[in-house]
């Protein structure tokens, strides 16, 4: 078995996203997510709070410093993920074109090492 | 555009594409490039890695080049590379001493005892090895590859060709196209792209970009390399022995095969040779043949697709002694259906050239006025229409089409038909000529 990363990455904000739409794709979503929950399949999920309440900290130097906001370079957000314990990578594909469906968001699909 | 496009360097080869096996001082080389798939399928298996596939794979084959010119060629070369083989990965695995690999071990000990389609006393060629043959042709082509990516791992790990060799086919430094076969295999591992043959549900989809690889790889080499265009037809045969009941992977290696025996004819002193003008003497007929047998049991099983709608178009030419023999009806209905199923611009314009046969050259040059935004940068586009309007004596405007359409062929053989064409026109330029067609 495997480990897999499904994130959704979008633009910051959803300013093309009506709240109607936004309400239908958590309500999907929840709904996706009830359907591997208690399964052996799900491991974690979890939606984030808009990019703007990110805080960038750099512990690499001998003072740390912190930064408001998410990293700056990033044109896209990470908004929300499911960690998936899967057999291979097509189930986990068919499982992320459930996801996207759900969401209405594009699924990035990435192994975890280990 | 089969005719419409060249081959590029390298002297066509003589006898059927593919083969591999006798004659000549690179039998062996010819040997392993034609065993090479068939052990790293069923080493992938065995071993669970496509990296170590590869390095016993290629020590089987050192140790071959070591001890054969000694000893004699075995009587069955393949069986003893994969035994050589088989036999170098358990000695590697015994030398290693974690848990881990103790389980693997046992797991392939576990394998040997039942049935072993390694064992060099049985055939190589049963059931087990063409299974993991198709297991890796669908690995390579999966759909979370990018399609560079897809043909460049078809080439090396189904077909044989080296690095170098499919880094030189693409025109590409050997380093980056060892990376991208790295990162691919790299890929492969991390990601667990499985190693199987797709569910019947899934198949279709699938089966399309296995195809779609191995039609690219000929396209290459039709635009290309030579030897790409005889290694496509090579991985086709093979997908045809692996899949004997899909009707498109035989409709595939038709299509291949009809264009492929026109190889012969189809350059002349550095010039595209245009379908109507081929010596047809000089097609390969083997090829003809095998590629008529396969349009017919496709016609037989009356399922068409795209490949056979394509090849059946072939068939009609090849079957014709002489140009004007040619059934343009057939051709016409034959791209009728091809364009049901594939509607786009290039179809139509292919369409339109056998319309232009059958009810003139107004009639398709008609057909191909609402391709304009699409086709606009494509080459073929502008050389159809300069050639309907050289028919219609309309020679400033075939002029200015011909002209464009050399601004955008890249190839030599055909830019030096599209430039004695446009240098053939007559010199003399009356706006608006009588459009006078008897």
């Amino acid at each position: 078995m495997t480990q897999y990363l499904m994130s959704v990455w979008h633009a910051d904000g959803h300013p093309s996203v009506s709240e109607e739409d936004r309400e239908a794709a958590y309500a999907a979503t929840g709904a996706f997510n009830a359907t591997i929950q208690g399964t052996g399949v799900w491991v974690f999920a979890g939606g984030l709070h808009e990019a703007s309440t990110a805080t960038v900290v750099d512990g690499r130097g001998t003072e740390v410093v912190t930064t408001d906001g998410p990293f700056s370079e990033a044109k896209e957000v990470l908004g929300g993920f499911w960690i998936v314990e899967l057999p291979d990578l097509d189930a986990a594909l068919a499982l992320a074109a459930e996801a996207s469906a759900a969401c209405r968001e594009r699924v990035e699909v990435r192994p975890f090492q280990g | 555009m089969p005719d419409a496009a060249v081959p590029g360097a390298g002297p066509p080869r003589a006898g059927p594409a593919g083969g591999g096996g006798a004659g000549g001082g690179d039998t062996a080389e010819r040997l392993f490039r034609a065993e090479y798939g068939r052990l790293v399928a069923a080493l992938t298996r065995r071993f669970g890695s496509l990296d170590l596939a590869e390095d016993l794979a290629q020590e089987a084959f050192v140790e071959a080049v070591r001890r054969w010119p000694a000893d004699g060629t075995p009587p069955n070369p393949g069986g003893w590379l994969m035994t050589t083989a088989r036999n170098r990965g358990i000695d590697r695995i015994r030398r290693e001493s974690t848990r881990d690999v103790r389980e693997e071990e046992a797991l392939m000990l576990h394998g040997q005892t039942s049935g072993d389609p390694l064992d060099p006393s049985g055939p190589v060629d049963d059931g087990s090895v063409e299974d993991d043959r198709l297991r890796l042709v669908f690995t390579c082509c999966h759909p979370s590859l990018a399609t560079d990516v897809q043909v460049a791992l078809t080439l090396r790990l189904l077909g044989g060709l080296t690095v170098p060799e499919i880094a030189a086919a693409f025109l590409v430094p050997e380093r980056t196209m060892a990376q991208r076969i790295t990162r691919a295999k790299a890929k492969i591992a991390a990601a667990r792209i499985p190693y199987r043959v797709p569910r019947d549900a899934e198949l279709p989809g699938r089966l399309r970009a296995v195809l779609a690889t191995v039609y690219l790889v000929f396209n290459e080499g039709y635009l290309g390399r030579a030897e790409l265009a005889v290694e496509a037809v090579r991985l086709g045969r093979i997908l045809r022995q692996l899949m004997p009941d899909e009707d498109e992977v035989a409709g595939l290696l038709a299509l291949m095969l009809l264009i492929e025996a026109r190889r012969p004819a189809r350059v002349a002193d550095g010039t595209i040779v245009t379908l109507p003008e081929q010596d047809r003497g000089l097609w390969d007929r083997a090829l003809v043949a095998e590629g008529h047998d396969l349009v017919r049991w496709c016609l037989r099983r009356g399922r068409p697709g795209v490949y056979q709608l394509q090849a059946a178009i072939q068939a009609v030419h090849t079957d014709a002694r002489t140009a004007e023999e040619t059934d343009w009806g057939q051709v016409l209905a034959l791209y009728d259906q091809l364009l049901t199923l594939s509607p786009t611009p290039v179809v139509t314009l292919n369409r339109a050239v056998a319309l232009a046969e059958l009810e003139g050259a107004q009639a398709g040059l008609a057909a191909t006025d609402p391709l304009a935004a699409a086709l606009a940068d494509y080459h073929a586009f502008h050389a159809v229409r300069a050639d309907l309007l050289r028919r219609l004596d309309r020679v400033q405007e075939a002029r200015t089409a011909y002209d464009r359409a050399l601004a955008l062929a890249t190839n030599p053989a055909e830019r030096a038909v599209l430039t004695s064409r446009r240098d053939g026109l007559p010199t003399f330029t009356t706006p608006q000529l009588l459009p006078f067609t008897p």
